[in-house]
């Protein structure tokens, strides 16, 4: 029973993986994608990879899923004219043929593992009584690999830095987005007021059970922006220019305090971001509250997208 | 007594399977967007509420159910915003034309 639901769940995201790679519209694209997303949660689920699906519901599905849509509508005007122009149906079936190679080639390197295959999974369940957090995922994201989830942090950054040099020069340090005209009394504005409360706090919570169950900063981070959004959107409150103080500072705080502790590691403890024994809990603590703030700023912002007012009102 | 509970969620949860399917349906045969939203609106607010009423009785603890009612009203909330949007947004599309 359960495999005819994993095959056909299976079905169903190869499906429409081949949707969103030959729909004609970029938005027909899109949705497929996003509805790909949403399956592919529930194939983590199925595969006991609770935190992995959150973070693809989250992440992967809706933040990346909007952000696409964002993309989509703006190149809609150019659309046709990009079709005409596009390339021809020898390039289309070399890059079609290029991309069957590598996942060809990627399902013989899967195919070929040995069995059992080679995995850390013991070491981590051995020493994830040090790191004094209960669930693993947490304990390499930020204790055995922190160093990932560091680069990460400021890849993010970056990405935003890119978004807000798309800005023209008139309008740097403005507000991004447009203002958002919507009724005040209108149904965005009541769930925008409704909403919120009950997202903030089921973020926190995911947030907080990071430690020990699934969950994290990300997860939590990502609907605490969504909530955000939310409010902009009904147009209850407006984004902050990006020349504020607080802004920037709170932007750099998370990956700066991991640096900080990271070189306190150096003289304490020997390496780059290694933790003192005893105290690595408070100090991944530490970490994951410094980045639930920047984490949440950054991902809003992106999804406003390039200052485009001035920055004086 | 667990017979009775498994008979109902069978039926209750069969019953949202059906009000699905009708929804689905419905969104690929019915003429204009509204009427769509209509079908689309139905599978979400009846079918997932027989599906959560009929799985209520399964669950291990009173939080657990509580979870599940709290997903239906979400979906609630979110169904009945995002069908209000689309359709005032259509509306005020035909009024421009």
């Amino acid at each position: 029973m359960s495999d005819a639901l994993n095959i056909g769940l299976a079905g169903l995201i190869l499906g429409l993986a081949l949707w969103s790679i030959v729909a004609r519209e970029a938005f027909a694209a899109v949705e497929g994608f996003m509805a790909f997303g949403l399956l592919l949660t529930l194939a983590w689920v199925q595969l006991h990879g609770i935190d992995v699906a959150l973070t693809e519901a989250a992440i992967g599905g809706g933040l990346t899923g909007a952000l696409l849509i964002g993309a989509a509508t703006r190149l809609r005007s150019t659309e046709a004219a990009a079709r005409v122009e596009g390339p021809g149906a020898p390039t289309r079936w070399l890059a079609a043929g290029v991309s069957v190679a590598v996942t060809a080639a990627l399902a013989v390197g899967v195919l070929a593992l040995p069995v059992p295959a080679p995995t850390l999974a013991p070491d981590v369940a051995a020493h994830i009584a040090v790191t004094g957090v209960g669930n693993p995922i947490t304990a390499v994201l930020l204790a055995f690999r922190a160093m990932d989830t560091l680069l990460e942090a400021i890849v993010l950054l970056f990405a935003l830095i890119g978004v807000w040099s798309l800005a023209p020069d008139r309008f740097w340090g403005g507000r991004p987005g447009l203002r958002q005209q919507a009724d005040p009394n209108g149904i965005l504005a009541y769930v925008a007021r409704v909403l919120p409360p009950i997202g903030v706090i089921a973020g926190i919570y995911i947030f907080w059970v990071g430690a020990d169950h699934p969950g994290g900063k990300f997860q939590g981070a990502t609907l605490m922006a969504a909530m955000w959004l939310l409010v902009m959107m009904a147009g209850l409150a407006d984004a902050p220019p990006i020349s504020r103080t607080w802004l920037r500072i709170l932007l750099v705080a998370g990956p700066l305090v991991f640096i900080a502790i990271g070189v306190v590691g150096v003289v304490t403890a020997d390496a780059f971001l290694a933790y003192p024994p005893g105290i690595a809990k408070p100090l991944i603590l530490v970490i994951e509250f410094a980045l639930m703030p920047t984490l949440t700023l950054i991902l809003g912002l992106m999804l406003v997208g390039a200052p485009q007012r001035g920055p004086l009102p | 007594m667990s017979a009775v509970i498994n008979l109902w969620t069978v039926i209750a949860v069969s019953g949202g399977a059906v009000f699905f399917l009708a929804g689905t349906t419905g969104l690929l045969r019915f003429p204009d967007a509204f009427t769509r939203l209509h079908a689309l609106t139905k599978a979400d607010n009846l079918g997932l509420g027989l599906v959560v009423l009929g799985l209520l009785p399964q669950m291990d603890s009173v939080s657990g159910g509580l979870k599940l009612l709290c997903i239906w009203g979400l979906v609630l909330l979110s169904g009945a915003t995002a069908s209000q949007l689309i359709a005032r947004a259509l509306v005020r599309r035909d009024v421009q034309r």
